[in-house]
């Protein structure tokens, strides 16, 4: 799976933020971030896929992320439509 | 102390030949809509004030996928308003989202239905819930249990995840499961490519565009962490080549045409066809569980142009022996 899911991304974490709930750890579907001692690591940086799981529950906003739909049918079909956000459904 | 709260519909954990059928009809993407539950407040077993919560959607397999998990526990399960949209589908749009919850917390009374102030929610329901802003606007505090439904046993006997529940996956199964929806969605299409095919040239084209359908649609899922090269344009490129070649081949053994003939017909294949299987598996990154919008994006910008022009020069090149062949010159 590390071949598939080796991905680029707009991922940025300000450790220095780290208030240390380890919600990140819990939410990422996708082992990036793991605690070291108090506060949060990113391990597994190139394994995001932009969900914005971990930015929207990070209470200290030290997460940002442009995330979507890794999808290109949306995408597709927001570029015929003329919609911004592409979504599914 | 009651104030009348709202109903508590009561559910079990079995899966009756209704739900077992109502589930093959999602998968076929039947009716894909009209597979839901009515959003609310379920119990199952026999719960009482401390028993705990679970969420989930309104979409009758992911409420399937938790009440037959939870076999034998006494829980409530709060099922939100998704549309009929599975957890992670519907938690990235929002509708599995932290106003969602929030609001239905309060029209199901939940407060005062059950003692505690916990909510359990799938991990994937963390792209559209914010827990803190739920403990803030609710009083409840939301706990993240596994990504998979069928660990929460285990889950609940641990008293917490371990790392692998906390991991999507996206198995062979996994594909399996997802082949009828691709085959159903594009159908029409490929049935209206046929016709096309039938009259540029025969039964062979119309065979090879059933090639580069079942290439998209069946055998580049079921393959896709065995191909090589990493995006999934390029492996459509690859399972489309290799599954056309026999058809080219067959294309240059066409009795009573010329050579040039032949050739043009079997370029014209290869060229049109594998293109139509790669556009198939670029738009399955959104059926998988790990591409990323920017890495979807460039993929699109690099690929999408690629198999324009190859689409377009096949067509032509099939489409002139197509016409070639009916006013007799082969």
């Amino acid at each position: 799976m590390n071949e598939l899911t080796r991905e680029i991304n707009t991922l940025q974490y300000l450790e220095e933020k780290c208030t240390g709930c380890k919600l990140c750890t819990m939410v990422c579907p996708h082992g990036v971030f793991a605690m070291e001692g108090d506060v949060a690591r990113v391990v597994r940086r190139d394994a995001c896929m932009e969900c914005g799981a971990c930015m929207l529950n990070c209470p200290s906003e030290a997460i940002a992320v442009d995330s979507g739909v890794g999808c290109a049918a949306a995408m597709i079909y927001a570029a015929l439509t003329g919609r911004e956000e592409p979504t599914c459904g | 102390m009651f104030s009348e709260p709202k109903e508590i519909t009561p559910t079990h954990s079995r899966m009756t030949a209704a739900n077992r059928w109502d589930n093959i009809l999602a998968r076929w993407g039947w009716r894909r809509d009209r597979h839901w539950v009515v959003p609310g407040l379920y119990a199952l077993g026999n719960p009482t004030p401390e028993s705990p919560v679970f969420v989930t959607a309104n979409y009758t397999l992911s409420f399937d996928a938790v009440r037959t998990a939870l076999a034998g526990v006494d829980c409530y399960i709060l099922v939100l308003l998704t549309y009929a949209i599975n957890v992670w589908c519907a938690a990235g749009k929002g509708t599995f989202g932290t106003d969602e919850l929030v609001e239905r917390i309060a029209e199901t009374r939940l407060g005062e239905v059950v003692s505690h102030r916990r909510l359990i929610l799938p991990q994937l329901g963390a792209t559209g819930v914010n827990a803190w802003e739920v403990k803030r606007r609710s009083g409840f505090t939301v706990t993240f249990g596994p990504v998979r439904a069928k660990d929460i046993p285990a889950y609940m006997a641990a008293g917490k995840a371990t790392p692998e529940m906390r991991l999507v996956r996206f198995t062979f199964t996994d594909r399996l499961l997802q082949i009828p929806i691709e085959l159903v969605s594009l159908f029409l299409w490929f049935l209206g490519a046929g016709v096309v095919a039938w009259f540029a040239g025969g039964w062979l084209t119309v065979a090879a565009v059933g090639a580069a359908y079942l290439a998209g649609t069946v055998v580049f899922p079921l393959l896709l962490p065995w191909i090589p090269t990493r995006d999934f344009s390029s492996k459509g490129f690859i399972v489309g080549g290799l599954c056309l070649l026999p058809f080219a081949v067959l294309a240059l053994g066409k009795p009573e045409a010329t050579l040039v003939w032949r050739w043009v017909l079997a370029a014209g294949l290869m060229l049109a066809l594998p293109a139509v299987t790669a556009f198939i598996a670029l738009n399955y990154t959104g059926a998988s569980t790990f591409t990323s919008k920017t890495g979807v994006r460039r993929e699109m910008s690099r690929y999408i142009p690629i198999m324009a022009v190859c689409f377009g020069l096949g067509v032509i090149a099939v489409l002139t022996v197509g016409i070639l062949w009916w006013v007799g010159i082969r």
